[in-house]
């Protein structure tokens, strides 16, 4: 243990969505890779700046969503065919049209639960704490500013340098961020 | 541009004047000069800091006294069982089966609102779609509550869902009323996802502004540790969107669902193939109404009127009237096609239904709902506030009618004379319907009290685009 704080990263802050869009792309520019931005709302193309891919929600929310309809229809054949056999109106156990509206809702609720699973799982949350909430000036982060975070353990973070750079990109505050 | 005033005489003096579009209708979504901070503040504030008006301590008080009526229905109910209401054969599908489809119906416009229009781009929901959205859900659970209600038997719910049960049975996965099951509660259980996800974000404004500890906590524990993070924030809009898809096809479904349940029984009057997408176009109609019977006070008492302008209540309104159109020719369908059949049942149950002892109430529903709504063409209407809610109100009573004449006269006389008999609703049957009204409005009031009722990042994101539009 050191008396001296972990360092998390440099946190620039910026007044626009335009800005902090820009400034991620000179970073990824520049060679940095390991780097966050945190907006007060989803700006498009920031992400992809940053030389991020497309996500994975999708794949997951597809599987959801055949896993629900194939393990309904599953669960429906099973019981009306197999374990519980009943006549109805000398209508045939496989009946499928009447299987219909329940496959289809269950495909539904998989993938829906899938894709807010899904969501949090890959985003590592729910997580209380981390270290960008130590720099006073984040609690602006949800109402009106905007965040770009290198973290130190970018291989070509180098505390003069990245701070450095980062000036030179007009922000309005440069911050070290604490573990 | 020319700033034009409308005809909106209930805004005070100080609210900026609107930029309107050439066809005379507000234009803009926001009133001008907003910025990130002002939109968080007016709508945070609401949840955190304002004082609240006393009208809302009003309001909920009436709302949790007919809640408590509610409890003492459902209290009554469970001790003497159904006989306290007016079911008996022949209709042994009363109050409780209407009221669940109007519940049921008012709930759709806000899945309506919140998906639907999320995938057409129509940006004007963003102000509205949170409200509607919990509106959505407290509906559907007053609906929820009316089937259980009416089982008989409710401690054992449960035999209706597919578990493995020690008595070697299955659910009869052939059956609308099965059917019912999977579609309410996937319908409630993805609303509720759909909410909380697009939640998540403001719960997280609200926790930087929170000035008390406890507000803090909750509303930490709630926000997941949202930190606005790009990545983040991409992955969320991918599963918002997703859900968004996932909830338009439930929407459509649902009610679909709800009228099978008479459309596959053999009944004259149920048994019509147009019913599935009449019911829909009937859920989104009442839904609306609720939409603007709700909004109309709730915005005037909170001094929302420069995030909710008169573009929502004009567009709100045309949907109304959009709706209710297709209503009116489900109306003149089932008339027709009971004369088009040459069936001697069919043909009886519709003299039957406009001129049979319950007929006032079908000409009742055909005023309230169909012709009422016809004020609607005229802008003056749809601008005038006082107007519009009493057009809601009136569709919202005439839904109710609908569901009543479609229920209970087509069960009252079927096919032998001698099975016919009359429906009388008692003191307990009122009483849960009223009940249900006092549960979703301490539902809702509650959830203005403790939530942000406005999508703030999504407003957000309004604002940055008019910033873009002035550059």
């Amino acid at each position: 243990m050191t008396a001296t704080p972990k360092l998390h990263g440099l946190m620039a802050e910026f007044v626009d969505h335009e800005l902090v869009i820009a400034a991620a792309e000179r970073a990824h520019a520049e060679g940095y890779r390991r780097m966050d931005a945190y907006t007060p709302f989803p700006v498009e193309g920031l992400s992809e700046a940053m030389g991020h891919k497309r996500t994975e929600i999708p794949l997951i929310v597809l599987l959801g969503a055949l896993c629900g309809g194939g393990g309904g229809y599953f669960m429906i054949w099973y019981a009306s065919v197999v374990d519980y056999p009943h006549n109805i109106g000398g209508r045939p156990f496989h009946s499928w049209p009447a299987f219909v509206p329940i496959t289809f809702e269950l495909t539904i609720l998989l993938a829906a639960i899938s894709a807010v699973v899904g969501m949090l799982v890959l985003n590592r949350l729910p997580r209380p704490h981390h270290p960008v909430f130590n720099v006073p000036e984040f609690a602006r982060a949800s109402t009106d500013r905007f965040f770009l975070c290198i973290e130190a353990d970018d291989p070509k973070f180098d505390l003069k340098a990245t701070r450095a750079f980062l000036e030179s990109l007009k922000p309005e505050t440069v911050k070290e961020v604490v573990e | 541009m020319n700033p034009e005033t409308n005809n909106e005489s209930t805004r005070s003096d100080r609210t900026p004047k609107w930029p309107a579009s050439p066809l005379g209708y507000p234009s803009s979504l926001l009133a001008p000069g907003e910025s990130y901070e002002s939109v968080t503040d007016s709508i945070g504030s609401i949840v955190l800091a304002q004082k609240h008006p006393r009208s809302w301590l009003f309001g909920f008080a009436v709302a949790f006294a007919l809640l408590m009526l509610l409890l003492m229905a459902i209290g009554w109910l469970f001790y003497k069982g159904v006989g306290i209401w007016g079911i008996n054969v022949p209709v042994a599908w009363g109050f409780a089966i209407v009221n669940f489809v109007w519940w049921i119906g008012i709930g759709h416009a806000g899945t309506f609102i919140s998906a639907i229009l999320l995938l057409l781009h129509q940006k004007w929901r963003t102000s509205i779609n949170r409200f509607t959205e919990a509106m959505t859900l407290f509906a559907v659970a007053c609906a929820g509550l009316f089937p259980l209600l009416h089982l008989g038997r409710p401690q054992v719910f449960y035999w209706i869902l597919p578990y493995p049960d020690t008595m070697g049975l299955w659910p009869q996965f052939r059956s609308p009323l099965v059917w019912d099951v999977f579609a309410v509660s996937t319908y409630f259980t993805v609303s509720l996802i759909f909410w909380y996800v697009g939640l998540i974000p403001d719960l997280a404004t609200l926790r930087d502004r929170a000035t008390t500890r406890a507000k803090k906590i909750i509303l930490g524990i709630t926000a997941l540790g949202w930190r606005g993070s790009a990545r983040h924030w991409q992955r969320h809009q991918a599963a918002y969107l997703l859900l968004a898809g996932l909830a338009t096809p439930l929407v459509l479904s649902v009610h679909s669902v709800v009228s099978f349940d008479f459309a596959v029984g053999m009944l004259p009057g149920w048994h019509s193939t147009i019913f599935p997408p009449y019911f829909v176009a009937g859920a989104i109609y009442s839904g609306f109404a609720m939409v603007l019977n709700i909004i109309i006070p709730v915005r005037k008492l909170y001094h929302l009127e420069h995030m909710i302008t008169m573009r929502h209540m004009n567009n709100a309104a045309n949907v109304m009237l959009a709706t209710g159109m297709m209503v009116t020719y489900g109306y003149i369908m089932e008339a027709f096609m009971a004369w088009y059949s040459g069936d001697v049942f069919e043909r009886y149950m519709m003299a039957n239904r406009a001129f049979g002892p319950y007929g006032w109430i079908f000409w009742g529903l055909i005023l309230f709902n169909v012709l009422v709504p016809q004020l609607l063409w005229s802008k003056r209407v749809r601008t005038n506030l006082v107007a519009l809610f009493f057009v809601a109100l009136s569709v919202n009573i005439g839904m109710w009618l609908e569901r009543f004449v479609i229920v209970i006269t087509s069960l009252h006389r079927d096919f032998v004379p001698s099975s016919w008999g009359m429906y009388y609703p008692t003191f307990w049957d009122w009483a849960t319907l009223f009940g249900s009204i006092g549960l979703f409005l301490t539902l809702l009031f509650l959830f203005i009290r403790f939530l942000p009722m406005i999508s703030i990042s999504e407003v957000r994101e309004l604002v940055a685009e008019e910033k873009e539009g002035h550059k």
